[in-house]
């Protein structure tokens, strides 16, 4: 065993070592192209049409569904006089008669201005809280029975604590949204910390970096595809409990918009919102996912 | 010979398990003296890789001490590197910011940024891996990022360079060819190197004194045989020279007759 090792190494030393890493980059570029690409970009395009087919045929039946359900039921708009009221919603989304009457696109901002602030302020507590619970066992000893015992809480009921103390409906429901966002980011982040390899904090140990060095160089970019994970979580709950509350504080805001549209007994608006805070939430998760892919580390390109 | 860096006085490792406590090492007494290269060898699970966690201050022993300079480990320092056996380089920094980050920290008080860089720069060149600096860690062989470990280690100038199996995961062309790679940075540099290692060509191939340990628990020093081949080593020139074939059959003998591993 131990002689073949060497008399393998005997052989070559040293054209080995120099010649691996200027062949590498030069046999690829010469022999593949011109064969891989055909059949590759063929199989893909199928494949994409594939998708784009199930898709469309997926939407489609949602949209027969639809229909058939305004047929039979009375009062119930199907698609197109729907679709006409979007074309007169969208015609002029952002207009602006008063507090009482602003176009669907003020809505929807709105509301994603108290997603926006509610979630960022437990961005900036629940990151450093998880970096705490994560890097510090007496933290998570403490944490634990507290978070375990307030996640699975509905947020909105904690609404009327936020009344309470704030004694104003806008801040109320950002409390809320802070409430739901906080969870998902300090138990992410905590996990994401207790798994930080040993070998990392070795590296760290042994060049014995300052605890400002630990946590920016290697820490916190070793954590970061977990932050953003929670991150994703917590905004999309966000989202979806925003609509919720704001049917309770009134305002402006999709949710109330809703409410209002209800009142008003104006169905294809309802119908409308529907289908605004989908592709909002959508996007939203759409665009952390994108964030996510373009800040993790390895695997990727 | 000069005074010794690194002392090992009376050493033993107790670990608390769920089983109760384990004793991975005992009495363990070792000097290394300046510029000599140490291998530690055994079968796995020998306490080879505890001991040099103990020399490193990664863990502290809880019989004896270990000395640096006269002075009680106490806990990991730039003057002890350690190149680990899984490169541990950072993932999210290229090969060029995974040295530049123990270089700033070992020599950022004194020097400029220009300087930094140029150490950095250096370093990289002696492990021939220049051609890679923008790189990051996935996009390359695992002998290259076992290069980029090295150069990070020298990089810190340390006192004494710690190494734990850092050719076990390559393949035998590439773990040759950087037993080549390190004799001649050693010839440059005149470091300090405690090696663990299980390859026994290795351990006569680069070492002036090879520690051979007993089978663990309760780990000890079996015996040290001392190399005295001439430092230049070459290869090719060694495979055919008497003198190493009875340093391996020393080694072996030791391995495969005193400590026979009860098979599993």
């Amino acid at each position: 065993m131990s002689t073949l090792t060497l008399s393998a190494a005997d052989a070559a030393p040293e054209k080995v070592d120099k010649a691996a890493p200027a062949a590498t980059p030069a046999t690829p570029a010469t022999h593949t192209p011109p064969a891989a690409p055909a059949p590759r970009s063929r199989g893909f395009s199928l494949q994409w049409l594939r998708t784009l087919i199930a898709a469309v045929s997926g939407i489609g039946a949602l949209v027969a569904v639809w229909w058939m359900v305004a047929d039979t039921v009375d009062s119930f708009p199907g698609p197109i006089p729907t679709w006409h009221a979007a074309v007169e919603l969208f015609a002029d989304p952002f207009y602006n008669n008063g507090p009482n009457d602003m176009g669907i696109g003020w809505n929807v901002l709105y509301s994603l201005e108290r997603v926006g602030i509610g979630f960022g302020l437990a961005a900036l507590v629940g990151i450093p809280a998880g970096f705490l619970v994560g890097r510090f066992g007496f933290m998570r000893s403490a944490s634990e029975p507290v978070i375990s015992l307030l996640r699975p809480v509905s947020p909105l009921a904690w609404l009327p604590i936020g009344l309470l103390v704030f004694r104003d409906a806008n801040l109320a429901a950002i409390w809320v949204i802070f409430i739901c966002s906080i969870w998902p980011m300090i138990i992410n982040t905590a996990a994401g910390v207790r798994a930080v390899p040993q070998d990392y904090l070795n590296v760290a140990r042994v060049l014995a970096l300052s605890e400002w060095k630990i946590v920016t160089r290697i820490l916190f970019p070793a954590v970061l595809p977990h932050i953003l994970t929670g991150v994703r979580l917590a905004v999309g709950t966000a989202w979806l409990v925003i609509v919720a509350a704001e049917m309770l504080t009134g305002g402006i805001g999709i949710g109330f918009w809703v409410w209002d549209e209800w009142n008003n007994l104006s169905v294809e608006h309802i119908l409308v919102a529907i289908l605004v805070i989908g592709v909002v939430g959508l996007a939203l998760e759409y665009a952390l996912l994108w964030l996510a892919k373009r800040f993790s580390y390895g695997g990727t390109v | 010979m000069n005074a010794p860096i690194v002392k090992v006085e009376r050493v033993g490792m107790r670990f608390d398990t769920n089983k109760g406590p384990f004793v991975a090492l005992r009495d363990i007494d070792l000097e290394i003296a300046r510029g000599e290269f140490v291998s530690l060898i055994g079968h796995s699970g020998c306490g080879k890789s505890t001991l040099l966690n103990l020399i490193a201050g990664l863990t502290l022993p809880t019989e004896g001490v270990c000395l640096c300079n006269g002075r009680e480990i106490g806990g990991p320092g730039p003057e002890r590197a350690v190149v680990f056996q899984n490169h541990s380089l950072l993932p999210w920094m290229t090969c060029f910011e995974n040295v530049y980050l123990a270089v700033e920290r070992v020599f950022g008080g004194t020097e400029s940024k220009a300087q930094l860089k140029a150490r950095t720069r250096a370093a990289l060149e002696m492990v021939h891996m220049d051609h890679a600096l923008q790189k990051y860690p996935n996009e390359i062989s695992g002998g290259m990022k076992q290069r980029v470990g090295i150069a990070r280690a020298f990089a810190m100038e340390p006192q004494i360079l710690l190494m734990d199996e850092p050719f076990g995961a390559l393949d035998a062309l590439t773990r040759a060819s950087l037993q080549d790679e390190l004799m001649g940075v050693m010839a440059k540099t005149g470091a300090t190197v405690v090696m663990v290692t299980h390859d026994v060509d290795e351990a006569v191939l680069l070492s002036n004194r090879v520690v051979m340990m007993t089978n663990g628990p309760a780990a000890t020093i079996g015996e040290i045989l001392e190399v005295k081949l001439d430092t230049p080593r070459e290869r090719l020139k060694l495979a055919h020279d008497p003198a190493f074939a009875e340093y391996r059959a020393a080694v072996m003998e030791f391995l495969y007759q005193k400590q026979m591993k009860k098979a599993a």
